[in-house]
Formats: structure tokens, C-alpha cells, sequence
């Protein structure tokens, strides 16, 4: 048998609290991310991802606090991205209990940091995030037709995202967190195309995400290269649980880890 | 209850690990000092990032020592991912050849497939006398990261070799009386890798 394919819930955290997406029943407190953590782990989630979204320096200590209570509590990889600058900001993220840190803007504007925390961490610990999307008309083209974008995807770069994704796995990306803009929200499915780009040029394990809306959306991103596949929206409203896509994904002949074993969780 | 030192020598989260042993009843203690290390009833070599810098931090708190006179005296040692790598004779890594600690015959190597790093959860061949998998169903799931990897005909005779597949075929965690290893995150690998330390402990 091989590796499983790997079933990422996100969750988008402010100041220490779960900001969508907490119409979860059965929980004390939906927007306290430790506890939708334990929701997602016993769902049978491969890993967790938190996405940073605050802006204060103050916020940031609290999400300190939670990724730490998160590590204690769950017993699956997590991932911290948002707002990572330098590799000091990696340390302390790594030190508060995450597994591996997500690293976007400012790799864009830096790409020797990705060196930088790779020499320093060992590339498993880095997962870049792309987030891309088909040049608009007008704008001036890339090799591929695909650009990286910024701030949520508003702002394009004129930036290959496929070459960016090359050059990043080359520089120490252990892995590649491959958001698609234009399927972002639409829950149309994946972006099949760029999944497909970005797997032809990089050996690192790729992580699609945007566009996910049905249980059946997730096989054909697997069969266009991508390793792992990661959603927010559709968990976080229940309009597709993690097991549907296991089971979704193992209907179509994929490896996926089963809901977990016998032991009790303590 | 089994006191367990986790050997703090500068390696990434050991607080997972710390964490996931006291989770299955374990005392556990995050010592850099040889003679705790020495006297535990268990001790964890945990182990993230290059195989030469988790060497250099080994050798700092007298690593080679530690584990010579556990041995001698038949005390279980349990390593994890870099941790189980850094048991073997040598690792290379970007050309590099580095020694190890040399508890088990075998080099460790970069893993041959076509994606790197192997990343996620993956099931395992344990021997039928092993003592870590005892009770598992066959497609249990344990939680990988890693690009190197020791091929499972460098070990020894003695060694009770678990393989996985992830490109080629590799070690996935060995047992040789008291020295026990796993490649995958027992304490990244949920329910699983908690009934993996669950049985290390009734072996202490």
C-alpha cells in the first residue's frame, strides 16, 4: 500500500478564536480553535492547518497560546501560517508546538528565506503557499498563464506561479500549499489545470485547496497530481464531512487512513 | 508507572512527544543530563532536521555514553524519526557522510521516489514476534516525514525489522533487545502511535 492521500481541514484563526464557520453543534465553545481541533481529529483529519489572520501583535501571542493548547491536546501534524516573516518567527512558532509553518508573502519578496529556515529546520518543517490564479486579460503574461497573487488574491505579482513553485521546492520547500484563486469560494471543484502545472515541475508533495464544494471533487485532484488536499469552508459548514471524502477518495481506488483506531482518546 | 527521560538535546518539539507518552501513563522527564538519562526506566531519543546537526547535539550531552552504558545494562531505549536514524552506523545526506551513534549496522540514505519528502500517513510489515506493533490490525496507519531512510537488508541479524513502502522499500522502525525505533511519529500518529508507546511502556 502507499502513503494516504491526506484529507486538511484549515481553520482561519483571529486573536486566538475561530473566525467562520462556527456553527458547529455539539461543541462548548465552536470558536475556540482547540476544540474544533479534537472535532476535526476524531473526524479522522490527516492534519490541521491554522491560518494566522491577525493583524496585532498582541493577537499573535494569543494565537501562540492556542497552537501550544492545540499541541497538547491533539495528537496529528499541525501547521501554522500567516504572517511569517523570518526564520526567528519559524522558531517560535515550532517552539509553541507546531509541526511545520506555512510561509507565503514574505517569501515572495525574500526568496532566500526559504533557504534560511530550510538550512536552519530542515525543509520538512516549511510549506510554502502559493496562491495563484490565471493572468486577467490585460495584465502582462507568464510562461505558464499562471501568476501568484497577494493579499488574498487581489493583487497580482506578474510572478510565473509555476516557476515560483519550482524555485521555491529548490530553495528548501518541503512542500507546497497550492491555492487556486479563481476556484477560491466557488465551490465548483479544484483547479485541475494548475494542480497538474505545478505537479509536472516540483517533486515536493503538492496540497491543493480552493474550489472545494462536493465530496466528489476531491478524486480528480488527486489524479491531477496532488499529494493531499485541503478546504476550509465546506468542513467548518458541514457541507462535507472528512469522512465523506475518505470515503469519496477510496471509492476511487486512493489510499486514505481510516477513522481512528480502537485506543480511547484520554 | 515507568519513568521516561525524553534526551533534550536541542531537537525541534519534543513537547509532543513529552505530551503523547504521559497521554498512555507514562512519568516523564526532558533531561539533557547523562546520569538521568542513564538511570530512566525509558529513555526517548527524539530527532527532527539533519542527521549531522542532531549528531553535533547528541555528542554535546554525551549521547554516545548514555546509550553504551543503557545498553550494557539492558535499559529500553526508543528512537524517534532522526532520532531512530542517528542509531545506525552513518548517515549521508547532500554527499555527506556522517557517523552515527552505531547501536545498528546500516546506512541511512536518501529515499529513492519520485515524490520527496515522504509526507503523510502510511501502513507498515512488522515481524509476527514484534513487541511495539503487538495487537495492531494490518492496515494501521502511522504518520511519516522524511527523505532518507535505511534499507531494510543493511540491518543485522537480531534485529527485528518493520518495512514500509514509500518509492522503494525501508525501515520503518527495528527492534534489537533493549533498542527500539521508529521512523514514523509515534507522537504525530493519533490513536495509533499512542497504542505504539502504550506497548513500548509494557515492555520497560
Amino acid at each position: 500500500m502507499a502513503v494516504a492521500v491526506r484529507v486538511i481541514p484549515c481553520l482561519d484563526v483571529q486573536d486566538g478564536r475561530v473566525v467562520k464557520g462556527v456553527n458547529f453543534t455539539g461543541l462548548r465553545d465552536a470558536g475556540d480553535p482547540v476544540e474544533l481541533a479534537r472535532r476535526y481529529d476524531a473526524e479522522g483529519a490527516d492534519e490541521l492547518t491554522f491560518l494566522d489572520i491577525t493583524a496585532s501583535s498582541a493577537g499573535r501571542q494569543t494565537t501562540l497560546e492556542v497552537v501550544s493548547r492545540t499541541a497538547e491536546q491533539v495528537f496529528i501534524p499541525l501547521t501554522v501560517g500567516g504572517g511569517v516573516r523570518s526564520a526567528a518567527d519559524v522558531d517560535t512558532l515550532l517552539r509553541a508546538g507546531a509541526d511545520k509553518v506555512g510561509v507565503n508573502t514574505a517569501a515572495i519578496a525574500r526568496p532566500e528565506l526559504l533557504a534560511e529556515i530550510a538550512d536552519r529546520f530542515g525543509r520538512q518543517v516549511l510549506v510554502l503557499s502559493v496562491d495563484a490564479r490565471r493572468v486577467p486579460a490585460g495584465s502582462p503574461v507568464t510562461g505558464s498563464g499562471f501568476e501568484v497573487t497577494t493579499h488574498g488574491g487581489r493583487r497580482g505579482t506578474g510572478l510565473d506561479a509555476v516557476r515560483w513553485a519550482a524555485r521555491a521546492a529548490e530553495l528548501g520547500a518541503g512542500e507546497i500549499l497550492l491555492n487556486s484563486m479563481d476556484a477560491d469560494g466557488t465551490r465548483a471543484g479544484f483547479d485541475l489545470e494548475l494542480i497538474a502545472a505545478i505537479r509536472a515541475v516540483v517533486s515536493v508533495p503538492v496540497i491543493a485547496s480552493g474550489g472545494a464544494g462536493a465530496a466528489e471533487h476531491f478524486p480528480p485532484a488527486v489524479a491531477a497530481g496532488a499529494d493531499a488536499v485541503l478546504a476550509a469552508s465546506v468542513f467548518h459548514y458541514q457541507q462535507v464531512s472528512i469522512g465523506e471524502v475518505k470515503r469519496s477518495l477510496a471509492a476511487a481506488g486512493l489510499p486514505v487512513r481510516l477513522a481512528p483506531g480502537a485506543l480511547a482518546s484520554t | 508507572m515507568s519513568r521516561v527521560t525524553v534526551l533534550d538535546y536541542g531537537s525541534g518539539n519534543v513537547r509532543s512527544a513529552v505530551r503523547a507518552l504521559e497521554r498512555v501513563g507514562a512519568e516523564v522527564e526532558l533531561s539533557a543530563d547523562p546520569d538521568v538519562a542513564i538511570e530512566a526506566d525509558g529513555l526517548v531519543v527524539p530527532g527532527v532536521g539533519a542527521f549531522a546537526a542532531c549528531m553535533a547535539g547528541l555528542h554535546r550531552v554525551q549521547a554516545e555514553r548514555i546509550l553504551t552504558e543503557r545498553v550494557r545494562a539492558d535499559r529500553p531505549v526508543l528512537g524517534i524519526c532522526v532520532g531512530m536514524q542517528v542509531l545506525f552506523s552513518a548517515g549521508v545526506e547532500h554527499g555527506v557522510q556522517t557517523p552515527g551513534l552505531g547501536l545498528l549496522a546500516g546506512r541511512v540514505e536518501q529515499l529513492k521516489a519520485p515524490v520527496i519528502p515522504h509526507m503523510g500517513w502510511n501502513t507498515v510489515r512488522p515481524p509476527a514476534d514484534s513487541v511495539l506493533f503487538d495487537g495492531m490490525a494490518e492496515d494501521t496507519r502511522f504518520y511519516f516525514v522524511h527523505s532518507y531512510a535505511v534499507h531494510p537488508a543493511a540491518t543485522g541479524t537480531g534485529v527485528r525489522t518493520t518495512v514500509a513502502e514509500h518509492g522503494e522499500e525501508f525501515v520503518a522502525a527495528v527492534e534489537a533487545g533493549p533498542v527500539s525505533a521508529t521512523q514514523f511519529h509515534p507522537e504525530k500518529s493519533g490513536d495509533a502511535g499512542a497504542q505504539l508507546l502504550a506497548n513500548w511502556l509494557g515492555s520497560l
